[in-house]
């Protein structure tokens, strides 16, 4: 019994604070199943959040994990992968932290290329600041802080993340764990960059976002290589198509050096 | 360094002209020589070929810090010197050498007592095919030094040989062989009576020595980005931390480097960055962040003239408010300064140390001059501090990250470590990890995390003390060694002192601070600030013993040790 791995086996004792109907449901319990289906060692992985409801999610899994500060999560995953390259590192977090405070680590990340997975759990508002605006509201959405809207176009995640350099960039739904799996799966078996947008509502503040289960539907093409392709079906799509849209076999960036001196050595350099 | 063999001499010229390359090749010829020396530079703002001055003292015997005076002043040119006049102060006695063909010599530069030579550098230069007006004036100083033509062509190259060129170094000779004969100078070497030491020494900068205190100690990651005057130590790094099998990562800001090197740290990696000012304020947030995971990192700012943009070529030593007090919380961790320009191998290796052992953040303030100036020393000490962090091994289950121990050192589980997984959090968490914002939670991991400091036995480097009497002068960081001559001088006028340089500023160990003043019955503080931090932070601490007073002067001229020596006397006569 002991060789078969269940997602639950993925899963800390620690519950999460998340609200009854919460979209981070549905992505943690989508990584406990890609763990389980890829049979990760526990303590070769590590997940890596900022700030925010869904930055708590490290804690709630049995692996390695940091979570760290608002922002910076992609960050710290750079330095633990470059340090570390035998594990397999996952940052995740919401469109706040990811697209706002820590929008120029996202533009770096995708440049770099590093083979790391970034799972951004997108409900467009600030959930743990009780419902402002983030960068992927829409304009016209009244909040106490924007009464009337914040006239501001929404930010466009998969959009940037392929004109940065991302290797590999999808689209997912909380709300279909099966399909987001296979996403997961797919992301960490990636040897590069691998950024998923998963729309994940956020029953308290966009109690709205309940639709999107009626919207969502799977890009019919298969994932492009080539970025004019699938920047023209990111900007036709309304938003709600989810699957890979861009993969490509772009060198993915990882520092590798073996000793070559001793310290002894290394200090003649100095002599007169 | 009891004795006064030592001697002063300054370099300037516009863009183009070669005033570094000058001095760095006399710097070796005097090492060369048997001798030793320190070189500070400074420059304008241009990105390339601006007007630059090197400043140089020699001696035959280690020294550390510029005197109140230059006693020989080269001027390829006279265009923008003013920019420097005030940096090179000149007395009765000082020799100004000047080319014959760049005109009259600059009011600025006319100080009653100088004497000046105008000689044909230029024109010298011009019936040398390559030849360059900067090599017949190295000439005219070599010949001042005493300095044979062998040993300037075994300086020249070493520092030209790099480009490979036998026709640059060859017009280069031929230029200092006629410099040489220029000077109407009958007198012996100004070097004459100097001792000659056939030991083996160093050629190193602040900026190299401090990069490789960090590799002697185990760092194997560093996460940086780009600023004056840190640059240096990210560019010596990049390559040797490579041969040493580490690696460098250029963040795309400050804000991603100190989050870089904590990833790098909590996967198992000693990690370091360098900065200046401006990236240290960035850097605040991440650094409370390290203190409250307990991950160990290091950092090393190279302080510049601030606020803002500031002063970035020049130094200043005004961050040190930022980094005892930045943080937000109370966020216990470790503030070093090295006590002179080699000294930052042996600071920055404790530094590394005592972050991987304690858990914690260790700032290393070290600034423009000590990282930017080159000096030939003796080689630096064996440093046989151990640098271990102590991890979690052989977990069987349950496992604490932040466990209440007796000495407040959690041993931490590093990637890879089967059944040792938790979640590092920058919330208050209990023991295990998980957060919590009870109280008995906080006040628990709050002691824990200001116990492991103030109940470790930092040692006797603490602080390096000299002298006797009743009178402390109190000090840190660049600034120590102008403090040490001021010291001797007033010891040769009949006034004893006692110096007190402190290396660590952060736990500042008092039961030690309070044994070392023992019948100190007046402190002076002295550092390179407008406000006094210093001075401020040690009577906060309630450390100075007896009546006190400070010395505070903001950059960029750096502190001379008249200055000092004035301020005590003052002192001690009145109080």
């Amino acid at each position: 019994m002991a060789d078969i791995i269940k997602p639950k086996d993925y899963k800390s004792d620690i519950k999460p604070i998340w609200c009854p109907g919460c979209g981070d449901y549905g992505v943690l319990s989508s990584i406990t199943r890609a763990f389980a289906f890829l049979k990760l060692s526990h303590e070769q992985t590590a997940v890596v959040s900022g700030i925010g409801c869904s930055s708590r999610l490290p804690a709630y899994l049995d692996t390695y994990g940091f979570h760290g500060l608002h922002g910076r999560a992609l960050p710290i995953a750079a330095g633990l992968k470059a340090a570390r390259p035998d594990l397999t590192v996952i940052a995740a977090g919401g469109d706040g932290d990811g697209y706002s405070i820590g929008g120029n680590h996202f533009l770096h990340a995708c440049r770099r290329n590093m083979d790391m997975t970034y799972v951004v759990m997108d409900n467009s508002v600030y959930g743990m600041t009780k419902g402002q605006p983030s960068p992927t509201t829409a304009p016209d959405w009244p909040s106490k802080l924007a009464p009337h809207g914040t006239g501001i176009r929404p930010f466009q995640p998969l959009a940037i993340a392929l004109s940065s350099g991302a290797s590999f960039v999808a689209r997912g739904f909380a709300g279909d764990p099966a399909n987001l799996t296979r996403l997961i799966v797919e992301a960490i078996n990636h040897p590069g960059f691998s950024f998923i947008e998963v729309l994940s509502p956020c029953p308290t503040f966009r109690p709205e976002q309940k639709e999107w289960k009626h919207s969502v539907r799977q890009w019919q093409e298969e994932p492009s290589d080539d970025p004019v392709t699938a920047a023209s079906r990111i900007h036709a799509d309304d938003g709600m198509s989810t699957g890979i849209v861009y993969l490509s076999e772009l060198p993915a960036w990882q520092p590798g050096s073996q000793q070559s001196m001793s310290i002894e050595q290394l200090g003649q350099v100095f002599r007169i | 360094m009891d004795n006064n063999n030592t001697l002063s001499i300054a370099i300037t010229g516009s863009g183009g002209s070669g005033a570094l390359t000058t001095g760095l090749i006399l710097l070796k010829a005097m090492a060369h020589a048997g001798f030793y020396g320190i070189m500070s530079r400074s420059s304008g703002p241009q990105i390339r070929g601006g007007e630059s001055a090197v400043m140089m003292r020699f001696a035959d015997h280690e020294v550390y810090s510029h005197d109140d005076h230059f006693q020989v002043l080269l001027c390829l040119d006279w265009l923008k010197i003013e920019r420097f006049a005030d940096e090179i102060p000149l007395h009765n006695g000082s020799l100004l050498l000047g080319d014959t063909d760049a005109g009259d010599i600059p009011g600025i530069l006319t100080v009653s007592g100088v004497q000046s030579q105008l000689l044909p550098l230029k024109k010298t230069a011009a019936d040398i095919k390559g030849g360059r007006s900067n090599m017949t004036g190295l000439g005219v100083l070599a010949k001042l030094l005493g300095l044979s033509v062998d040993i300037m062509q075994k300086a020249i190259e070493g520092i030209l040989g790099r480009k490979k060129d036998p026709l640059i170094i060859e017009a280069s000779l031929a230029c200092i062989e006629q410099g040489m004969k220029l000077l109407s100078f009958s007198d012996s070497p100004l070097t004459a009576d100097w001792q000659i030491t056939e030991s083996q020494r160093w050629d190193i900068s602040g900026n190299e020595a401090s990069g490789l205190g960090a590799l002697q100690a185990g760092v194997r990651f560093v996460a940086a980005y780009p600023i004056t005057p840190a640059s240096e130590i990210l560019e010596w790094l990049s390559p040797n931390l490579e041969k040493m099998g580490g690696s460098l990562l250029q963040a795309e800001d400050e804000l991603a480097s100190i989050n870089m090197i904590i990833g790098a740290s909590f996967g198992g990696v000693p990690s370091l960055t360098a900065t200046s000012g401006p990236g240290l304020s960035l850097m605040m947030e991440g650094l409370g962040l390290a203190v409250a995971s307990e991950t160990p990192v290091v950092v090393i700012n190279v302080m510049r003239g601030g606020p803002s943009t500031g002063i970035p070529t020049k130094s200043e030593q005004a961050d040190l408010n930022l980094a005892l007090f930045g943080f937000h919380g109370d966020a216990p961790h470790i503030v070093l300064a090295p006590t002179h320009i080699k000294d930052c191998v042996f600071t920055v290796h404790w530094a590394s140390c005592l972050a991987e052992h304690l858990q914690t953040v260790a700032i290393v303030m070290s600034d423009q001059f000590l990282g930017q100036s080159r000096t030939v020393v003796d080689p630096p000490a064996a440093i046989t501090i151990p640098c271990k962090r102590i991890t979690a091994s052989g977990i069987t289950e349950n496992y604490q990250r932040y466990e209440l121990t007796e000495n407040g050192i959690s041993p931490m589980s590093i990637p890879g470590t089967p059944r040792g997984m938790y979640t590092a959090d920058g919330l208050e968490h209990t023991p295990h990890g998980t957060p919590s914002s009870m109280a008995q939670d906080h006040l628990s991991q709050m002691e824990k995390r200001r116990d492991k400091l103030s109940n470790y036995d930092f040692g006797g480097q603490w602080a390096e003390i000299e002298g006797e009497g009743d009178t402390a002068i109190v000090t840190w960081g660049s600034i120590s060694s102008v403090v040490h001559e001021a010291a001797q001088r007033l010891r040769h006028k009949g006034i004893t002192v006692r110096v007190i340089i402190i290396r660590l500023l952060m736990p500042l160990p008092l039961q030690q601070m309070k044994s070392v003043q023992r019948d100190i019955k007046q402190s002076i503080v002295i550092e390179q600030n407008q406000s006094g931090q210093f001075y401020h932070y040690l009577k906060g601490l309630d450390a100075l013993q007896g009546q006190s007073s400070s010395f505070a002067r903001p950059g960029p001229l750096l502190i001379r040790p008249d200055e000092v020596t004035a301020f005590v006397e003052q002192q001690v006569k009145h109080g």
